[in-house]
């Protein structure tokens, strides 16, 4: 039995449940038999991947849809063996060149190469090109990204690339610029609730309102999260309850808590507790910018304004330096004694003025 | 992967996509940025200077080292490509050698191709008899993302091989470019276009498209959203015709990727923190690009009537840095939040 997400993934451009405008013009512009390049981007949740899916399908039949897995080895050229997992059919072939780290640019330059310098013999009734699909674009590397730049334009015969990021700032302009960028924004609430009642009436469960729209609202409008949540519920009792209690993700929970351990107490001893919890998210792959917002939003919610600015402008600081170094941890606890030093000093001011 | 390679058959109809201007073989249908690139000097648009200057080497005086820059999209690479093909017709594949940077461009390949190929001398008379010019181009397009080192070793080559070699460096940024390189070179801006130039020749591509774009208030918007940089104009049809069938104002801007000036302007208006978390995150769901506005505020918050200088200087400075920090690759929300700080306390203090 699969999961709901997966069950009941739509497979077809025009069953979309949102964003319907964008889903005919996809259709339209598929059925000229001939795309540019795609970056398709949005945050994660809103079904950019299932876009894709369907637009695949629409161009190639079902035949798209039966995939494989496969392990691919590079080289590079300091003789280092890589080798990066890929998701195929007999169409297209998708991969996630971040897996790799630095080493990225040798897997997209191989890869394109390695598809796009296969012509077809015969174009006469078949598309005359394949797909690539790269995932997280926007977390390439800057070579990387220049490499494609050159790899785009000059197998644009043979091979169609659709990029997926979750936002385009980290993209060159260069290749935004060969692309047709298409925006895909996280469904609203009502999007989400309406989604989780069709697939409930599909598995033939009853939703109560209040609980898809409790669901739907502590999901972030991420719509697979959402759906994950309300099978959990249903794994957890069933008939529904509107006041069921919806499981949260416990990491949010656990920086919640880290971060009410940071208020009560500003000093060296409760730093190094801090410390450990820090360590401990970190190694259960929580990544280290959804710890720092969650600390910042949980960290600022009772100081004054001049504060908040403060905090925030050394948190975008300090998550600044962590993006440029390597160990996110130092950058993580930082951050916490730069706020514990501004939040003390706070309050022995405030109680000094009351004296 | 062999499976991969194999082909798929599909039992859709014949491919109907437009051929290629001038060939024969099947094409794909081109980028019209590619399709109309000018394939003489005369198509230039604008650049009086330049086009005169190329227009004497092609009457058979003597061709100097060039150096371009201008903002993108004015034509340097367009120029300095059409100039070649008139220069050597069919040899210009033997005669010019063109880098970017997407090719290795380290001080070993400045060391070893370029020297090499500059080395080479050539004949002043084409195979079939005709004369030519006798010498080489060398074309380094944004030369200004080369290291200092590369652009070093460019220098004593230069000189050297003036007899069989001239260099073509293209930039946009001619600060980047090294002192003793630039004193080499004749320096040539390329203006950002002037509106009607971008709208006349719009409108030409559009014409030979068969895109019908009315009484031409949809290409004012497009050059305007564009700021005078023709490839982007001219990408940002094709998208949009590609989409939705028709060009459209909504259209234009969904496929530039611009912040609708709404969102900007709320943005600028913000009074407290609770009203920025919502705001950011909502700009962020919605997936509009941190970087797109940070670009549009920064035009904006200097334009501005209602700001006073103090807080223009504040917010823009704030502004400098964390649009570097994105470029780093630092993450939106918390430079959107430390920006919409700084907004929040510029404007309760004036």
């Amino acid at each position: 039995m699969s999961l709901w997400v997966d069950k009941h993934r739509p497979k077809d451009l025009l069953k979309l449940d949102y964003h319907k405008d964008q889903a005919i013009r996809l259709k339209s512009l598929v059925q000229q038999s001939d795309f540019p390049h795609l970056l398709v981007y949005g945050p994660s949740g809103a079904g950019k991947k299932t876009r894709i899916m369907c637009l695949l399908r629409e161009l190639y039949g079902s035949g798209a849809e039966r995939l494989r897995q496969e392990t691919m080895h590079f080289t590079t050229p300091s003789n280092k063996k890589i080798e990066i997992m890929t998701v195929s059919s007999n169409y297209h072939i998708e991969v996630n060149p971040t897996d790799v780290g630095i080493y990225d640019r040798v897997v997209i330059m191989d890869l394109v190469k390695n598809v796009a310098q296969t012509h077809q013999i015969d174009s006469s009734g078949q598309r005359e090109f394949k797909v690539v699909i790269l995932n997280e674009v926007d977390d390439l590397t800057k070579d990387a990204q220049h490499a494609l730049r050159r790899t785009m334009e000059k197998y644009v015969a043979t091979c169609r690339l659709i990029l997926l990021a979750n936002s385009i700032s980290r993209v060159i302009p260069a290749i935004r610029s060969r692309c047709l960028t298409i925006r895909v924004p996280a469904p609203t609430e009502d999007e989400i609730c309406s989604v989780l009642h069709t697939v409930c009436k599909k598995e033939g469960l009853s939703l109560p309102p209040e609980l898809a729209t409790r669901i739907a609202k502590i999901s972030d409008r991420n719509l697979r999260r959402a759906l994950l949540m309300c099978e959990a519920c249903k794994v957890q009792q069933y008939p529904f309850k509107p006041d069921q209690k919806v499981p949260e993700p416990d990491w949010q929970l656990f920086i919640k808590e880290t971060a009410s351990m940071i208020l009560s107490e500003q000093s060296p001893k409760k730093l190094s507790e801090v410390r450990q919890k820090l360590y401990e998210l970190i190694i259960h792959g929580v990544p280290p910018d959804m710890i720092f917002a969650g600390l910042l939003k949980e960290l600022v919610r009772n100081c004054d304004m001049a504060m908040k600015c403060q905090v925030a402008s050394h948190a975008a600081m300090f998550e600044h330096r962590m993006r440029l170094g390597n160990k996110a941890i130092f950058h993580l606890e930082a951050f916490v004694a730069k706020f514990m030093a501004i939040y003390k000093k706070f309050v022995e001011e405030s109680l000094g003025d009351a004296f | 992967m062999q499976a991969f390679l194999k082909t798929g058959k599909i039992s859709a109809t014949e491919k109907a996509g437009p051929s290629g201007l001038k060939t024969t073989k099947k094409k794909p249908p081109a980028p019209w940025v590619e399709k109309y690139r000018p394939k003489t000097i005369n198509d230039i648009v604008d650049q009086g200077e330049v086009v005169q200057v190329l227009r004497e080497c092609l009457s058979g005086s003597d061709l100097p080292h060039l150096l371009f820059y201008g903002p993108p999209g004015t034509g340097k690479t367009s120029a300095i490509l059409a100039a070649a093909r008139q220069l050597f017709g069919d040899i210009s594949r033997d005669r010019v050698l063109e880098l970017n940077a997407s090719d290795e461009r380290g001080i070993q390949v400045i060391r070893d191709k370029v020297k090499a190929f500059a080395q080479l001398t050539v004949s002043s008379t084409k195979p079939d008899g005709k004369s030519c010019p006798s010498y080489k181009l060398v074309i380094l397009d944004e030369a200004d993302s080369m290291t200092n080192a590369a652009q070093a070793a460019l220098r004593r080559t230069m000189e050297r091989e003036t007899r069989t070699t001239r260099f073509c460096l293209i930039c946009n940024y001619v600060s980047r470019i090294i002192p003793p390189i630039t004193s080499r070179c004749s320096k040539f801006r390329f203006k950002p276009l002037a509106k009607e130039n971008v709208i006349k020749r719009l409108r030409e591509v559009c014409d030979c498209e068969g895109v019908d774009v009315g009484n031409g208030e949809i290409l004012h918007q497009a050059v305007d959203t564009c700021d005078g940089d023709l490839r982007r104009a001219l990408t940002a049809l094709q998208c949009c015709q590609r989409l939705l069938g028709k060009i459209t104002a909504e259209g234009l801007i969904e496929v530039t990727g611009i912040v609708p000036d709404k969102l900007v302007n709320e943005f600028l208006a913000i009074k407290n923190y609770s009203e920025l978390e919502v705001f950011v995150e909502k700009f962020l769901m919605d997936a509009y690009s941190a970087s797109q506005l940070l670009e549009q505020l920064s035009s904006t918050v200097v334009s501005s009537g209602h700001l006073t200088n103090k807080q223009k200087c504040e917010i823009s400075e704030k502004l400098a840095i964390c649009s570097h920090r994105l470029l780093e690759g630092g993450a939106e929300v918390m430079q959107l939040t430390d920006l919409g700080c700084t907004i929040i306390m510029a404007n309760s203090n004036p």
